[in-house]
């Protein structure tokens, strides 16, 4: 079902005009309210008046991470914080988390995009939805649950974790959508097989919303046979609002995006330069509508390709490739976001030197494993197996307290973490996506 | 007391004949050695006949190595002597961190190694007792 025809079959060059309207407003707002947009701009000698349509978008200067998080945590904001309804944080390239305010606005903005998100995957006013996504700081159960409320779902908020619990409810409240990782939902469904419980059969469930983590085809077509359901890929990410900025619809292939509130462009990770239609680079997003955080042209790091052609499905929203690479290296190991630098200042800190480490990334039973290798060193090393064991211990709590993330830690002796030339490998990832 | 070494291990095949050649390609000679393993690693305490050499062949070949100081102890070799001993350090409120036996075993006594937490009490502790404890040079003499 399309939720909202007006917005997402919209007519080309009225949604070119009605962005282009958007775009010149936002950077205004941007420029008047957020200060280190004005340094930004006024640094390359662009006004807010030399923007007079879409057409300008690429003299505006790029936003990366770590502009969100040198204005840690409410300087990116661009409302008094009496404005802001809500706060969500995602982890950030170091310590410090990454913040996202919202004002009314944005959370009824946010909920009309799940709404369309929800209504593509399947779900009607008449669905059981059972929201497995994490509530929390992370945006993807919240944002999942007004979404899946605004269409008039029955919402189930039983957030992640707790497979045998997730199960009885699948079971008893009979579910028909479930909102959650990809490598959940295949988790679940090997569960499920263990306890001979027949998805088919037993089970009500006939749609799947994933997203917040790389998947293939191939392990949609797994949880599709496995579970018996239509699998929709999700896109989202908090810096621009979270889950709704992109979705699947029936004919899956490629992700709508929710063009009247954010405008993609694909450009040369290397040169900045934008790309032409079609070309493989990394997505940039621009945020038309965001009141509490609005972003310029905000470097999400995902590559992937844009194809503006209309949709079998009747929609004229352009698409995105499903995205398979970073132009970074970051992680994301069971839905959270891993940088290496992130373990790095653990290990800093416990070491107290460089250390040469390893992040050996691995799928196993379809959940993500992450095992951190890290080089025995003197100041680490004691005679003693009882210290030697509560260094290991004591990574392990840091990292798991950092990321909420449980790592196995093997410490190897030195010199064994192959060195190449430049920069330092830091992640072995053995998962087949 | 005594220097010993320890060197870290991966626990993997051919680790540990792999750091016994790099000793013995250096003519140094194994007094006495203890692994201490986990399911994830080994952890190699020695005492060889000359520490300063085999700390520095051991870390050019890229070990991680420590040098402690351990006692090495005269236990006489009947039922009751390790538990003599034992008990004079119990009672001085040391705390042995782990002990092992020499490879060779000269006259009628054994000799343990003790890694203590209070070195310099343990030693007061066993002389005043009469327990007999071996310097380096005496661990050399007796080779």
């Amino acid at each position: 079902m399309i939720w909202n025809k007006t917005y997402e079959c919209m007519d080309r060059d009225k949604m070119t005009s009605l962005q282009s309207e958007r775009l010149v407003k936002l950077v205004n707002y941007s420029y008047e309210n957020v200060p280190y947009y004005k340094k930004k701009m006024d640094d390359i000698g662009i006004k807010p008046s030399d923007i007079k349509g879409i057409e300008d978008l690429n003299k505006l200067p790029f936003t990366v991470k770590d502009d969100l998080r040198d204005n840690y945590p409410y300087d990116a904001f661009a409302v008094p914080i009496g404005d802001i309804v809500r706060i969500h944080a995602s982890s950030g390239t170091t310590g410090k988390p990454t913040v996202v305010g919202y004002t009314r606005n944005d959370i009824d903005t946010w909920s009309e995009l799940m709404a369309r998100t929800f209504a593509a995957s399947g779900v009607t006013k008449d669905s059981i939805v059972q929201i497995a996504y994490g509530y929390g700081l992370f945006t993807g159960g919240l944002g999942a649950h007004y979404g899946a409320e605004k269409i008039g779902a029955s919402v189930i908020p039983i957030s992640g974790g707790n497979t045998k619990k997730q199960i009885t409810v699948l079971q008893d409240f009979g579910s028909h959508a479930i909102a959650c990782t990809p490598s959940y939902a295949l988790f679940l469904s090997e569960v499920l097989e263990e306890m001979g419980i027949d998805p088919r059969k037993d089970l009500n469930l006939k749609y799947g919303i994933f997203g917040a983590e790389p998947w293939s085809h191939e392990m949609r077509a797994q949880i599709e046979q496995k579970l018996g359901i239509r699998a929709t890929d999700i896109y989202g990410l908090s810096e621009i609002i979270g889950p709704g900025v992109a979705t699947e619809c029936e004919i899956q292939d490629g992700l709508h995006i929710t063009e009247d509130h954010f405008v993609p462009e694909i450009i040369n990770p290397e040169t900045g330069d934008v790309l032409s239609e079609g070309s493989e680079g990394e997505l940039v997003f621009t945020t038309l509508t965001k009141e509490g955080i609005p972003v310029i042209r905000y470097r999400t790091r995902d590559i992937t390709s844009l194809n503006y052609k209309k949709c079998e499905c009747g929609r004229t929203a352009v698409r995105m490739k499903k995205v398979m690479g970073r132009s970074d290296d970051m992680l994301i190991i069971r839905g959270v976001n891993v940088f290496p630098t992130q373990i790095e200042s653990v290990l800093v800190s416990i070491t107290e030197i460089e250390p040469h480490y390893l992040l050996v990334v691995d799928r196993v039973n379809n959940l993500d494993t992450l095992e951190i290798w890290v080089e025995m060193s003197d100041n680490l090393f004691s005679d003693e197996v009882r210290r030697v064991e509560q260094v290991r211990a004591k990574i392990k709590d840091e990292v798991q307290s950092l990321l909420g993330l449980t790592a196995k830690i093997k410490l190897v002796e030195p010199k064994t973490i192959e060195r190449s030339t430049g920069k330092a490998k830091r992640v072995l990832d053995k998962r087949k996506i | 007391m005594v220097n010993q070494l320890s060197v870290f291990l991966e626990n993997s095949k051919g680790r540990l004949s792999q750091m016994a050649r790099v000793l013995s390609d250096s003519d140094i000679d194994l007094l006495a050695l203890s692994i201490a393993d986990t399911t994830n690693f080994g952890i190699l305490r020695m005492i060889v006949n000359d520490d300063k050499a085999a700390v520095k062949v051991l870390k050019e070949h890229g070990y991680t190595v420590n040098l402690n100081e351990v006692l090495v102890v005269v236990v006489p070799d009947h039922p009751g002597g390790l538990s003599g001993v034992l008990d004079v350090l119990a009672d001085a409120d040391v705390s042995v961190e782990y002990l092992y036996s020499f490879v060779s075993k000269p006259k009628e006594s054994a000799l343990i190694v003790f890694k203590v937490d209070d070195v310099p009490l343990a030693i007061k502790e066993l002389q005043s007792k009469q327990v007999s404890m071996l310097s380096m040079d005496d661990l050399i003499k007796s080779l």
